[in-house]
């Protein structure tokens, strides 16, 4: 069975280099096709290695296969080799089922593109990247695929590089995530300087005894790793990129920036949990940082209109939610989280990408409205989407988003404080997901009369994958039910093996025996669910039913709207306080010291001795007659000092 | 009975005539004359030292440079031809290319 790992990542990289290889020679059906089939086929082989996995006893579950050693020197030995385990068979079938998905759709979304190749091949690219990234069986090769997948982001941000913003942002993604890839190599050192070895099993085997519990130094490794996660996973501070990559094109916000690649962090922290359960000051860190991003980006997301910076931003607070569930050790609840997300983070943005399509291009929310009588396929599905992602009982979001409230409130790790910042956030979500519906869908239609008569629904190939995550929003929960409805969570049973680390016992029984105050779930269940309807009722007083009191409201508070909207400054506070210096510092480096100063010095001596050689080279006539002049000159006073002298 | 010095006054004469035409000369051909000049010159010096000292190897010496100097005259005439072929001059200032 595990001789057939290496196919699940292989197949995508296949796709790339055939489409990248043959670029722009291959007519559009058949580039399609070599960009799906092989994504397809990982799909399958994941779904086949699931079964296999599932098929042995829970605590054998493990399959490896090893390809080849990739470094060897000295003490620091690196595979090429792949672990799947049950947290890396929830990933490779969600980044291969919502890729697949997402690869079709793209079909129909991009087909007007005149880069239909470069697209796929870069897409394809991605898959490879995200798929070693989850499956890598060591640190350095998961970096690979962390950094595989950076560099694909930045590509299909960039995808319309003639745009100068496209071609900033992309820029922007890159260079941010560079920050955090600095703290994830550290944090990589440190383990590798106390384990002595980089392999997950090794070192989760070896950290409880390499490690003191709670000492400065895993806290410290802890911390880093994170680092890298807040990076990649946009949470605060580093969270300013994910919002501008919606740059890139739709399906590409859809992939990439929601359902897999930024949830990359929240898997190398679930990888990682058994470090992170020895460093309690570290999962606080992971909680608070989760907890404030969550309600942070949710308040941005009220007062945006670009339909899909909504979207950018509810992602960044959803991100929050799982890095909260981890923050409490509730691992397998951020992983839940992170698959239900995927299936209707993706969704919405997918149906946003039919909503630009059907308005031809146009992003802006003002001048949407009415939509939903033109476009009956994306409006069914994107608001199945929002009744997910809001949590309304029996959709996927409630299962999850609840899990991660309950979690973070009786959690060994919790506190009342960071359920009541998730608590809020659920709240939020709910009013700007509705807003957002109730301005594109509902109401009259404020499109110019050009746009209207253009309004259509999409082909075939985009509506079907929209019906397909729709139906996974609705279903993709129930593997995960609390036991308070008298039932068994499949999902918490599946993922035990890899989340109670070895001698870690004491946590999950702790865990464990937080779900036995079954009133208080209830209660707090309740209130979430009661806050979210009544989250919705508002958007639908301010944004369906009377427009005018929003626009009032706005008026009556126009501090705090302004501040919002521009998404608390902190880009302009960014741009002054690290950007600007750093740009000024540049250039004085590139003007006084490289040009000046370096260049000056080597200039100077070049000028020198091209000085003196002209001067010289003036003895040098090429004349026969001079040489022997010369010559003979010096035989005469050479015999001159030696008869003389 | 000539004496050494004679000769040796005779042969330094003959060399600096030799060198000197080195020197001015612009014209190849004669550029050549003065070198056997300076050759002989020396020659001159050889022979007389060896007839003084009465041994042979000075005699020695001087075939082996005649043998050289002819060797050298036809390669340098040689040269000079193929030069004159492509420049149709012999005045040695023209050739002046290869410098630097």
């Amino acid at each position: 069975m595990s001789e057939y790992l290496f196919l699940v990542p292989i197949l995508p990289l296949a796709g790339f280099l055939i489409n990248g290889l043959l670029l722009g020679r291959l007519p559009r059906p058949v580039v399609s096709f070599v960009a799906c089939v092989p994504v397809g086929l990982s799909f399958l082989l994941s779904v086949l290695l699931f079964f296999g996995l599932k098929g042995l006893p829970p605590d054998a579950r493990v399959l490896e296969q090893v390809l080849f050693p990739w470094i060897s020197s000295g003490f620091l030995l690196v595979n090429v080799g792949f672990l799947l385990d049950p947290l890396s068979a929830v990933m490779i079938l969600v980044v291969s089922g919502v890729g697949f998905v997402i690869h079709l759709y793209s079909i129909g979304y991009m087909h007007h593109d005149p880069c239909f190749g470069r697209y796929f091949a870069y897409l394809n690219l991605f898959m490879f990247s995200m798929l070693t990234l989850v499956l890598a069986d060591n640190f350095l090769f998961m970096f690979v695929g962390w950094e595989g997948v950076g560099l694909c982001s930045y590509l299909l941000i960039g995808f319309w590089f003639e745009k100068k913003s496209a071609s900033d942002a992309g820029k922007k993604a890159f260079i941010v995530n560079r920050i955090g890839d600095f703290g994830f190599l550290i944090g990589m050192f440190i383990i590798f300087w106390q384990v002595g070895s980089l392999d997950f099993r090794v070192v989760m085997e070896a950290a409880p005894t390499m490690f003191v519990a709670g000492g400065a130094l895993i806290t410290a490794a802890c911390i880093l790793l994170f680092m890298g996660a807040i990076g990649k996973s946009a949470q605060i501070p580093l969270y300013v990129w994910l919002p501008d990559a919606m740059e890139g094109p739709t399906p590409v916000s859809a992939l990439i920036h929601a359902a897999t690649m930024v949830t990359a962090g929240v898997y190398m922290i679930a990888r990682s949990n058994v470090l992170y359960l020895l460093a309690p000051d570290a999962l606080l860190v992971v909680a608070i940082v989760g907890a404030l991003t969550a309600i942070f980006a949710a308040t941005i997301g009220l007062a945006q209109n670009d339909i899909k910076r909504v979207l950018a931003y509810s992602t960044v607070s959803q991100l929050g939610y799982m890095f909260l569930a981890c923050g409490v050790a509730a691992f397998g609840a951020g992983i839940f989280h992170l698959m239900t997300h995927a299936f209707f983070k993706a969704l919405l943005f997918l149906a946003a990408g039919s909503v630009i399509h059907a308005m031809s291009g146009e992003q802006d929310m003002r001048k949407m409205g009415g939509l939903r009588r033109h476009v009956p396929v994306t409006y069914i599905t994107m608001l199945i989407a929002a009744l997910t992602i809001v949590g309304i009982p029996g959709l996927s979001g409630f299962f999850s988003k609840d899990e991660i409230l309950w979690k973070a409130f009786s959690s060994p790790y919790g506190h009342p404080v960071l359920w009541a910042l998730g608590f809020v956030t659920a709240g939020l979500t709910a009013f700007y997901m509705f807003r957002l519906i109730y301005l594109t869908f509902h109401g009259k239609g404020r499109m110019d009369a050009d746009t209207r008569k253009h309004l259509h629904e999409s082909p075939k190939s985009m509506t079907v994958p929209l019906m397909v995550l729709a139906l996974l929003s609705i279903v993709g929960g129930w593997i995960g039910m609390p036991h308070l409805f008298g039932v068994t969570n499949y999902f918490e049973q599946w993922m035990a093996p890899v989340m109670s680390g070895a001698g870690h016992d004491a946590v999950s029984h702790a865990l464990a025996a937080g779900g036995g105050d079954t009133g208080m779930e209830v209660g707090l269940m309740t209130a979430t669910v009661i806050l979210v309807l009544v989250a919705i009722l508002a958007a639908r007083k301010l944004y369906g039913q009377t427009p005018e009191l929003s626009t009032r409201l706005r008026e009556k508070t126009p501090h705090l709207h302004r501040l919002l909207f521009n998404k608390y400054y902190v880009d302009e506070i960014y741009g002054a306080v690290i950007v600007r210096p750093l740009v000024n510092m540049s250039i004085f480096l590139w003007k006084i010291v490289d040009v000046l100063i370096i260049d000056g010095l080597i200039n100077g001596f070049a000028t020198l001795y091209n000085d003196i050689s002209q001067t010289l080279r003036a003895g040098q006539t090429g004349r026969v007659r001079s040489y022997a002049t010369v010559f003979v000159a010096g035989v005469v006073a050479l015999v001159a000092y030696f008869l003389l002298g | 009975m000539v004496t050494i010095p004679a000769f040796l006054i005779v042969a330094v004469v003959i060399f600096g005539i030799g060198a000197v035409g080195v020197l001015i000369s612009r014209n190849i051909i004669v550029l050549f004359m003065c070198v056997e000049l300076m050759l002989n010159a020396a020659n001159l010096a050889l022979i007389a030292f060896s007839r003084a000292l009465n041994i042979m190897d000075g005699h020695a010496f001087v075939f082996l440079v005649l043998a050289v100097a002819a060797a050298e005259a036809a390669v340098g005439l040689a040269i000079l031809i193929a030069i004159f072929r492509n420049r149709e001059t012999i005045n040695i200032d023209r050739f002046d290319m290869l410098k630097w």
